[in-house]
């Protein structure tokens, strides 16, 4: 057993640590962004007292004459084709509530989803009392966006066999703003684990299935913990990684050019050290 | 929590592996620092993870309790500030607040925790009563055990003025206070316990358990150890049940873990003292 105790010590702040070419205006609510009345005010900012003023916490954009402020802890937005990984909340009469950290639940019609098989009909009756089956209170999915409402609620689809009910791993919640939209949102890590990252936020990191799983349309969700301790640990590994990343570096994960190392898996300890390049 | 999230921290924690990489005895890091608030006098924060603990401890003079009238008391209160988490807001926190203070008096209601004797300036008369302000800062599970820690650093960093009790004439006492601020007693520690919170999840016992894992438990068990394995007191929480097997293994992984945790804490108080006045406060802003 282990049992660490220490006097504090007085942490560095990042911003001399790391060397940034661009610096990021960042503000708070209520600081002055800029006295130049030449410019139109976007999101995130107010006119008071002849000068402009940042309404949320985040940092300053400036296209041309918009100034905008995009904050840094939002809640999901979302658009067509972004893959989320979400959590069923409700199963209703025709669809699944899931909650993807947006402002309004998302939603997963019963049509949406492919049937075991990969059978294409009508959905009948049975299929809506064996809905409960299929995805209970509490399942976590990886999905796409198939529609957004007027309201700004997000119809999700699960129509391909790579997203479904989502088996043994870690769920790590970082701000949606974090994550950016890209080709592929599926990576295999070398070290054993693999990764999805939801544009809502939501990160799942599992670990990389021995063989590819073809024609359950993955909903058979594999609790077997035989063999896997090595990935388990691999994939807890990097969620550590993960968190750390996101506390200390506020800058965008996986965009080109950036890379998580992972620490090799004979490194005694747990506490990761971390190198971010990029 | 999902139902798979909680089946598959149980397979883990069976296999003595944790969300976060740590095995079922394990603690967080903590960090200790004491005398930070510069009007009490004694003073001690305490970071288990993210769980942010302040202890302040004022002395002040008062009559003693009729039924111990040669011995001075702590009285203990706490509070939940709003920002540890939203639940605190306006009087939520009262409850919890409520039910720490009354496990911290039961820890501390025994002859050998600290020595009330030494706090009696005049038996019947005076005596100094140490009120114990615990305030936390952050929430991140695990509260018991942190602010037990903090309370006995707070303990050990507290200064009471020597006081001397002059006796005139006609009988009536005066009570003089030395002149040197540095003259003070110190109370020891020694005896001090800390608790071990230890929940079972599964069919295993965790201790320190995240938030996370404190919403997978269903039943605790909080143990109360000095630094020589003694168990002073224990106390279940939880709506789950327990059944006296468990109860056994909790208490003695509780005391093996006490033991420990004894022992960091009193070399870590002992090296900060040994750092002298030259030491570099880091106080809230670092």
């Amino acid at each position: 057993m282990a049992m660490e105790m220490r006097l504090p010590v007085a942490r560095k702040p990042l911003s001399e640590s790391v060397g940034r070419d661009t610096k990021k205006h960042l503000v708070v609510p209520g600081d002055t962004i800029t006295t130049d009345t030449g410019f139109m005010r976007g999101h995130g900012t107010y006119m008071g007292e002849e000068k402009l003023i940042a309404s949320v916490a985040g940092s300053v954009e400036r296209v041309n004459k918009l100034i905008c402020v995009k904050a840094l802890k939002t809640r999901y937005n979302g658009e067509v084709g972004d893959i989320v990984v979400g959590r069923i909340t409700e199963v209703q009469q025709k669809r699944w509530k899931v909650e993807t950290n947006s402002r309004l639940d998302s939603v997963l019609l019963l049509s949406s989803m492919n049937l075991p098989g990969g059978e294409l009909r009508r959905r009948s009756a049975e299929d809506e009392l064996a809905m409960r089956g299929f995805l209970q209170e509490g399942d976590l999915i990886s999905a796409e966006v198939q529609a957004v409402f007027s309201d700004g609620a997000v119809s999700l689809h699960t129509r391909s066999l790579k997203y479904g009910k989502l088996g043994q791993g870690v769920l790590v919640q970082v701000s949606p703003s974090l994550v950016k939209r890209q080709k592929t949102h599926f990576h295999d890590l070398p070290c054993g684990a693999s990764v999805i990252l939801g544009n809502n936020g939501f990160i799942w990191i599992y670990p990389t299935p021995e063989h590819k799983e073809e024609g359950a349309g993955g909903f058979a969700a594999d609790l077997e913990t035989e063999g896997v301790r090595v990935s388990t640990e691999a994939s807890l590994r990097t969620s550590s990684c993960l968190l750390l990343a996101m506390k200390w570096n506020w800058g965008a994960l996986w965009s080109p050019g950036r890379t998580l190392r992972v620490p090799a898996a004979e490194a005694p300890s747990f506490l990761p050290s971390l190198a971010v390049s990029g | 929590m999902t139902v798979l999230d909680y089946s598959r921290s149980l397979e883990q924690i069976s296999e003595d592996l944790r969300v976060d990489g740590r095995g079922c005895e394990d603690y967080r890091c903590v960090e200790v620092e004491t005398d930070v608030v510069s009007n009490t006098s004694g003073s001690a924060r305490v970071k288990l993870g993210h769980t942010d603990i302040l202890v302040g401890v004022k002395a002040e003079m008062g009559t003693p309790k009729l039924e111990k009238p040669d011995e001075g008391y702590l009285e203990f209160f706490v509070d939940c500030s709003a920002n540890a988490t939203p639940e605190f807001e306006g009087r939520g926190g009262d409850d919890l607040g409520t039910e720490i203070a009354n496990t911290l008096y039961r820890i501390f209601n025994n002859k050998s925790s600290v020595d009330l004797k030494s706090l009696c300036i005049s038996p019947r008369e005076h005596c100094w009563i140490l009120y114990v302000d615990v305030l936390l800062l952050e929430c991140d599970g695990n509260l018991f055990d942190t602010i037990c820690i903090a309370v006995k650093a707070a303990l050990f960093n507290t200064r009471i003025p020597r006081v001397r009790v002059l006796e005139d004439e006609e009988g009536s006492k005066d009570i003089e206070l030395s002149d040197d601020p540095y003259d003070c007693i110190r109370l020891s520690v020694e005896n001090v316990p800390c608790i071990v919170t230890l929940c079972k999840i599964g069919y295993r016992h965790v201790v320190d358990a995240t938030l996370q894992e404190e919403a997978c438990s269903l039943a605790s068990l909080l143990v109360s150890v000095t630094s020589t394995g003694v168990v002073t007191c224990m106390r279940k929480v939880g709506k789950g049940s327990l059944d006296p097997e468990s109860i056994f293994e909790m208490m003695e992984t509780g005391k093996r873990v006490g033991k420990v945790l004894h022992a960091s804490l009193q070399s870590v108080l002992h090296k900060e003292e040994s750092l002298g006045p030259k030491r570099q406060k880091v106080g809230f802003l670092g």
